[in-house]
C-alpha cells in the first residue's frame, strides 16, 4: 500500500506541476525515480516535522499542492499545533501520507504505534481523515487527492496487505462502501479491518448469522447517508478499528447514529484496541490477535453481542 | 549574559518622531476602547513594520492578494497592534475598524488572523510557525519564478521555540536570500527578561551559525531600519536575519522594560493621562 501510494504521488507530479514530495528523512532511495525526473519537485527537508509542515502550508499558500510523508505518530503527535494552525486554520491541500498507520510498527514499541491518529486528526475543523484497505484502493484514492479542497490526513497500512477491494468499487472521498449487503449484522469497518471483516462474515455465515460490511474507508467526512441506509432491519451494528476506542471509528459511528437516530439506536458493538499503550511487539497480526481484532474473535464477539441483543431489553441503568 | 549592545543603548535613548507617536496613540486607542492588548510588545515593534510597509514591502492595500506583493508574516502574533494600525493606516481596511478591536463582530481579533483581515497573509499567534510557512512562500516564489521577497517579523520570546531554528535550518538549506527573518530582540518576554527565562546569547553568532547573513541595528531608527531593509538580501545566497534590538513599551516611560505592560486589560485614569503626556493627546 506504501509503495502503491509513493508511486502515486510520482504518477500525479506527471500529470499536475503543482505536486511535490517532502519527506522528511524517509528510507534510501523513496520515489527515487520521481527524484530524478522531478529534482525540484522531490524535498527532503529533515527531520524537523513542525517545520515541514509550516513550510508545507506556505507552499500551499502558493497554489502548490505538497504531498508530506513520514511515520504516522511524527505527522500527528510531533507536529499537532502545526497541523491544526498552519493547515486546518488555513484549510490549505496539503496532504499528509502517514506511513505505519495503526499497528504496522508492532515491533518498534509505542513511539511508533499510531493508535489514536484518527481521533487526533479527526477532531481538527476541515480535516479530512482516509484509511485506504489495499493498495488498490490507495492508488484510487490517490487519484482522487489532487483536486479535494483542504488537508487530507492519510493512513496507510504496510506493504501486502491483501487485495480485498475491486474496481468496480470505485473511490469517492467521503462515500462508504457497502462491501456485503447487510443481514443481522452490519460490520463498518475502516482501512485494514475490511479483511479481517470479509473473514469474520464467513465464519459468521457459517454458524447461521448473515453479516453486511460497509467499509468507511473516509472517517472524515463521514457518509451518514451511506451508515442509514446499512443499518436498516439490522439487529446489531460492529465497528472495527485498529485504533483506541475513543475517537475513533466506534465514536464517528455512534455520533452519527445519536445525532441522526435519537432515541431509536440499534445495538452497538465497538471493537478496538483497549484504551493503553501496547507494551508487546511482534507483529501487526499478533497485536491485534491478542487484543481481540483476528477474523475469529470478531465473529465470536458479534455472536456474543447478537444474543445479548435478543435477551436484554435496552436499559438506561443497567444494574 | 546579554551583551551590551550599542544598538540596544541607542534603542533606549532614542526619541520619536511624530509618525512613531501617531501611530502609538492609534494603538493605545484600540487598547482603550477593547480594554485590553498586549501593548509592550506591539510598541516595540512599531517602528519596524512601520518602516516595512511605508518605505519596502512591494504592497498595492487596493489589490491585497497580488500574486507579486512581498509577503510580510508577522509570527509574533501578540504584536498584532502594531500590524492593524499599519494596515488600516495604508488603506487596507477602515481606520474605525480600530475602535473594534477585540469586539465580538470586529475583523480585529487579539492575534491577526488570514481571511478576516485584508493585508494578513498568515493566522498567527501560536509561536514558532511563522519562519516555516515563510520558508515555504520564499520557496514557491523561487519555483514559480516570482520575484517578491518574504519578510518575517519574529519576536525574541518566540525563538525559544525549537521549530524557529528547524526553519532556519531549511532556509540555509534552500539559499532563500529572498527570506527576510526580523527579530524583535526587547529583551522581554511575558515572565521577564530573556536572559533569565532561556537565554538567546549570543544570538548573532547563532543565526550566524544557521547561515543566515546577520544584521544588526537599534529597531527605533527608522533610517537605519530604511537602510538596512532595503538591502535585502545583505548577502546574495543567504537569507538574511536583521536583530532589531528593542524596547519593549518603547515611548510609555511606564511601560518601558517592563513585563507588566505584556498584556494590560483596562487602562486606569493616571495612565492615560501618562500616556497623553507620552505620546500626546488621543
Amino acid at each position: 500500500m506504501r509503495n502503491t501510494a509513493m508511486n502515486m504521488v510520482h504518477k500525479l507530479a506527471a500529470r499536475d506541476e503543482r505536486v511535490l514530495y517532502i519527506g522528511s528523512d524517509p528510507g534510501a532511495g523513496t520515489l527515487r525515480a520521481m527524484s530524478k525526473e522531478f529534482p525540484k519537485r522531490h524535498l527532503i527537508e529533515g527531520i524537523s516535522e513542525a517545520h515541514i509542515i509550516g513550510m508545507s502550508a506556505g507552499l500551499a499558500m502558493e497554489g502548490l499542492l505538497p504531498y508530506v510523508n513520514t511515520i504516522a505518530t511524527f505527522l500527528t503527535r510531533r507536529c499537532y499545533e502545526q497541523v491544526a494552525v498552519d493547515l486546518c486554520l488555513h484549510n490549505l491541500p496539503v496532504r499528509l501520507i502517514a506511513n505505519g498507520g495503526g499497528l504496522v510498527y508492532a515491533p518498534l514499541g509505542p513511539t511508533h504505534q499510531a493508535i489514536e491518529d484518527i481521533a487526533i486528526m479527526r477532531a481538527l475543523p476541515n480535516m479530512t481523515v482516509i484509511c485506504p484497505c489495499d493498495a488498490d484502493e490507495a492508488a484510487r484514492m490517490m487519484e482522487q487527492t489532487l483536486d479535494w479542497k483542504g488537508p487530507i490526513y492519510i493512513r496507510l497500512g504496510k506493504g501486502g496487505d491483501a487485495i480485498v477491494s475491486k474496481a468496480e468499487h470505485g473511490f469517492e472521498i467521503g462515500k462508504a462502501i457497502l462491501m456485503r449487503p447487510q443481514g443481522d449484522v452490519l460490520m463498518v469497518t475502516t482501512g485494514i479491518m475490511l479483511q479481517r471483516a470479509f473473514a469474520a462474515a464467513d465464519l459468521l455465515a457459517a454458524q447461521g448469522v448473515r453479516a453486511g460490511i460497509l467499509h468507511m474507508h473516509t472517517v472524515k467526512p463521514l457518509d451518514t447517508a451511506a451508515l442509514l441506509h446499512a443499518i436498516r432491519g439490522v439487529k446489531l451494528v460492529a465497528t472495527l478499528e485498529e485504533h483506541v476506542p475513543s475517537g475513533g471509528l466506534g465514536s464517528a459511528i455512534a455520533e452519527a447514529l445519536i445525532d441522526k437516530l435519537g432515541a431509536g439506536l440499534p445495538a452497538m458493538l465497538r471493537l478496538s484496541l483497549p484504551d493503553r499503550f501496547m507494551h508487546n511487539y511482534g507483529s501487526q497480526d499478533s497485536l491485534l490477535k491478542k487484543h481481540g481484532l483476528s477474523a475469529d474473535a470478531i465473529a465470536t464477539s458479534i455472536e456474543h453481542a447478537l444474543a445479548a441483543s435478543r435477551t436484554s431489553a435496552p436499559q438506561l441503568h443497567p444494574t | 549574559m546579554i551583551q551590551i549592545s550599542p544598538h540596544a543603548e541607542a534603542a533606549l535613548t532614542c526619541t520619536l518622531d511624530e509618525r512613531s507617536l501617531y501611530l502609538r496613540r492609534l494603538v493605545l486607542g484600540s487598547v482603550r476602547s477593547a480594554g485590553r492588548g498586549h501593548v509592550g510588545p506591539a510598541l516595540s515593534l512599531i517602528e519596524m513594520v512601520r518602516v516595512l510597509y511605508d518605505d519596502v514591502l512591494r504592497i498595492d492595500p487596493t489589490n491585497p492578494r497580488d500574486p507579486n506583493r512581498d509577503r510580510a508574516i508577522l509570527s509574533k502574533g501578540h504584536g498584532c497592534l502594531a500590524l492593524y494600525v499599519l494596515l488600516a493606516d495604508r488603506g487596507f481596511f477602515p481606520l474605525s475598524e480600530l475602535d473594534g478591536f477585540c469586539g465580538p463582530d470586529s475583523i480585529l481579533g487579539g492575534h491577526p488572523e488570514y481571511g478576516m483581515v485584508p493585508g494578513v497573509e498568515a493566522s498567527t499567534g501560536a509561536l514558532g510557525h511563522g519562519l516555516s510557512i515563510g520558508v515555504g512562500l520564499a520557496l514557491a516564489a523561487r519555483m514559480r519564478e516570482r520575484s517578491y521577497r518574504t519578510f518575517v517579523l519574529l519576536g525574541d520570546g518566540e525563538i525559544n521555540e525549537g521549530s524557529v531554528w528547524e526553519a532556519a535550518m531549511g532556509a540555509a538549506k534552500h539559499g532563500l536570500d529572498n527570506l527576510v527573518a526580523i527579530i524583535d530582540y526587547n529583551k522581554l518576554q511575558s515572565y521577564g527578561p530573556t536572559d533569565y527565562v532561556l537565554p538567546l546569547e549570543p544570538l548573532a553568532d547563532k543565526w550566524r551559525s544557521f547561515g543566515f547573513a546577520v544584521q544588526e541595528l537599534n529597531g527605533h531608527d527608522v533610517g537605519a531600519l530604511r537602510t538596512v531593509l532595503k538591502q535585502v538580501p545583505a548577502v546574495p545566497g543567504k537569507p538574511t536575519a536583521i536583530i532589531c534590538h528593542t524596547v519593549k513599551g518603547k515611548g510609555l516611560p511606564a511601560a518601558e522594560s517592563n513585563a507588566d505592560w505584556h498584556h494590560k486589560n483596562k487602562l486606569t485614569d493616571s495612565e492615560l493621562d501618562a500616556i497623553r503626556v507620552a505620546v500626546g493627546d488621543f
